[in-house]
């Protein structure tokens, strides 16, 4: 079980077609794409102050990656100590089943989730469904698109491609006594109140991790709405489930990284609710979960690890700054990539989690332009990675972790770069080609048609450049 | 490099000014003669290997990257009239050729190289005199030029000593103009609606002249413009700043 059932590189070409034929997703992405960007910008006014946090954003996700195998062992110690179980699981199917498990320990039934990403990556919701659990999901927006059978199209804002007018219809015609209203205030009412019913109800509640610190065995959970709070504390059990490269060394540390990620991701200063969950229910406490567990997902991280240069995937902390600063990610919204990380740092992971014979067209999707790696506040060079994706596409044996490298080649286009290469490294065969353009413009092979569809053909100049110099050197005269 | 007045450059010409925009090229030449500088231009250069690059073809960039990397030997500074290809040189060329034996080399010639119009700014700090009639031009900075090579301030420094020249830069001008070299034909759809957006934000300023310091833009929404029927005379900004300033035709 893997968070997409289909192979993302499948149509890729049809499902961007599609988005970029839907004007109305267009228009949404637009318009909330900016107001991220600018949002975002007014939280940073001082250029030098956000790269002095990054810096040390950075630095501090690079101590933690350098020790990560120490580190994970530190909090499974303080975890334990606190009275956190903690498992590890290597794979999805190993995570899905381990948490299955612990429901079914619990004779638990009724689950509410609070939005986490490594489950969306294991699928945990089919997994639940084909035990035969509902899983509520408690964020807003992932409840909508949960209720719509959709997945979501951001990390951080789950139902971005969706419009209000559309929410009202659906929770009018499914939730019943719903009268149709696009009053905002309303509407999330209305969600609250559905949901409120399932925090009360609930016997396990599951959560992901936003960091896990090892110094002291605790599970720092970011949200805005309360629903994480509600989804912890509630439930008799609370499960949590985090990638294992959530690990941070102090809680001292914290504090750069909340800056960080709160101002990247929806350009608020502070976060609304954070929680800091560091052990079940105590013996005179009058709420909290009885049983805490902590689940340590590797679903492929440790063999990210392995390469230095792909290691700096690792230092994501999932703020989607990334996204919403990507002109691809702006014109083609979540849903295109197929992937549940999508956007530039989808771009990197995916091809990395699942294999570049699955989703290596994905890193495709790049103009390089340099707006994510920009954007990064943990300085992920994203750019250079999804270039060395390429590389490890199109060559078959690189000696890399990524698996399926070479599946991206095709051979005709392998032959146009060494025919390129020989005449670019034969100074007279570059000379002669130079000259033919030039000369016999008219003669020249037509542009491809996915340039001349929506663009003029440009006309070689009448001489190159070369031979103007060349001409010059001939005739001193020219030279000043 | 700062301390001793520069007297000789060389000038690495890039492929797409040879074809296509030659007049750029000898545009940096007079600029830089101007100053008294005298331009080297190896006859023998052809590409700095960036598409390959770009598309992960690795080896073939390499081998014509090390061509670069030995006809421009000299410890005199590499001009280069694009940021994305300066931006080979400087930022990609060492991790390229880091295995190679070139790998010393290349380090070097990154340290010297400049996008032309950082090194008329900042290096040579020219002044121009403006000799043209009132016009208004919208500026295009590459996503290159503004991000890998930070120059995007330069080209608007010259910009503006041009008493009669007003500039806008347009809307979202951040954003990229859909080109990515073969981004423009993998992925034609999504660079199309790039470069209609960014088609649509030059237009909207009124300009009357649409320049850029890098020819794969140029070609891009120049190209674009051109099928819409709008013609905004794409120009490099060498060739531009040149006509400018009293430069006789090219
Ligand atoms: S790659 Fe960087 S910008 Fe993108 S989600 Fe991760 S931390 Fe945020």
């Amino acid at each position: 079980m893997s968070g997409f059932s289909t192979h993302p590189d499948h149509d890729f070409d049809v499902r961007i077609h599609d988005a970029l034929g839907n004007a109305e997703l267009r228009e949404s992405f637009h318009g909330a794409m900016h107001f991220l960007r600018d949002k975002r910008r007014t939280q940073f006014p001082d250029p030098n102050a956000l790269e002095a946090l990054r810096d040390r954003g950075a630095a501090i996700r690079d101590r933690a990656l350098a020790r990560l195998p120490d580190l994970l062992e530190q909090l499974e110690r303080n975890c334990t100590r606190n009275g956190i179980q903690v498992h590890w699981a290597e794979t999805a199917e190993e995570a899905n089943t381990l948490i299955t498990g612990l429901v079914n320990a619990a004779q638990g039934k009724r689950i509410v989730k609070g939005k986490s990403m490594a489950t969306e990556e294991i699928g945990l919701n089919s997994a639940f469904e084909a035990a035969g659990f509902t899983c509520l999901e408690s964020d807003m927006g992932e409840y909508i698109v949960q209720q719509a059978n959709e997945t979501p199209s951001h990390i951080i804002m789950p139902a971005i491609h969706r419009n209000k007018a559309s929410i009202a219809r659906q929770f009018h015609t499914q939730i019943p006594e719903t009268p149709y209203t696009e009053d905002v205030d309303e509407l999330i009412g209305t969600g609250r109140r559905v949901l409120r019913r399932a925090f009360a109800e609930a016997d396990v509640g599951i959560s992901g991790v936003n960091f896990a610190v090892a110094e002291t065995g605790t599970l720092c959970l970011v949200e805005n709405e309360g629903n994480g709070r509600m989804s912890t504390t509630v439930p008799d059990m609370h499960i949590a489930v985090m990638g294992i490269e959530k690990v941070i060394e102090r809680l001292a540390d914290l504090p750069d990284l909340l800056r960080l990620l709160t101002r990247s991701a929806t350009g608020q200063a502070v976060t609304t609710y954070l929680n800091l969950i560091s052990s079940p229910r105590k013996q005179d406490e009058c709420d909290g979960p009885r049983q805490v567990h902590l689940v340590l997902l590797d679903n492929g991280r440790s063999r990210i690890y392995a390469d230095r240069q792909l290691r700096e995937t690792l230092r994501c902390i999932r703020c989607g700054a990334c996204m919403n600063h990507c002109p691809v990610y702006e014109r083609l919204g979540g849903h295109a990539y197929g992937t549940v990380y999508p956007g530039p740092i989808g771009q990197v992971v995916m091809p990395q989690l699942h294999g570049l014979d699955r989703a290596g067209k994905l890193t495709q999707a790049c103009s390089l332009n340099g707006a994510c790696g920009e954007a990064c506040p943990v300085r992920i060079p994203l750019p250079d990675l999804i270039r060395r994706l390429r590389h490890e596409g199109v060559t078959q044996d690189t000696g890399s972790p990524v698996k399926g490298h070479g599946r991206q080649r095709k051979p005709a286009e392998a032959l146009t770069w060494k025919i390129w290469s020989l005449i670019h490294r034969t100074p007279w065969l570059y000379s002669l080609t130079t000259h033919l353009a030039t000369r016999a413009r008219k003669l020249l092979p037509p542009w491809p048609r996915a340039w001349t569809n929506h663009r003029a053909p440009l006309e070689p100049a009448e001489r190159s450049f070369r031979e103007m110099m060349e001409q010059r050197g001939r005739d001193p005269g020219g030279k000043q | 490099m700062n301390a001793t007045p520069v007297n000789r450059v060389y000038l690495f010409g890039t492929c797409l000014v040879d074809v296509f925009h030659p007049r750029a090229g000898m545009a940096a030449v007079r600029l830089l003669e101007r100053e008294g500088i005298f331009v080297d231009f190896p006859p023998e250069q052809t590409c700095c290997g960036q598409p390959p690059y770009n598309s992960g073809y690795d080896e073939q960039a390499r081998d014509v990257a090390r061509q670069v990397v030995e006809r421009f030997s000299d410890p005199i500074p590499v001009i280069v009239p694009s940021g994305s290809c300066a931006g080979m040189l400087r930022h990609h060329y060492p991790s390229l050729l880091a295995d190679d034996p070139l790998a010393n080399a290349a380090q070097d010639l990154a340290a010297r190289t400049y996008e032309l119009h950082e090194f008329l700014n900042r290096v040579l700090k020219i002044r121009l005199e403006d000799q043209g009639a009132p016009v208004r031009v919208a500026m295009h900075t590459a996503c290159s030029a503004r991000r890998e090579m930070g120059v995007r301030d330069d080209g608007l420094a010259l910009l503006g000593q041009l008493k009669h020249v007003e500039v806008c830069e347009p809307e979202n001008a951040e954003a990229c103009c859909g080109f990515g070299g073969t981004f423009a034909v993998k992925m034609s759809e999504v660079s199309a609606a790039m470069a209609s957006d960014k088609c649509g934000a030059i237009r909207a300023t009124g300009a009357r002249q649409l320049l850029s310091s890098d020819c794969g833009c140029l070609m891009n929404i120049d190209g674009m413009l051109r099928k819409q029927g709008q013609d905004l005379n794409g120009e490099h900004l060498a060739e531009f700043i040149w006509k400018r300033t009293g430069g006789e035709p090219l």
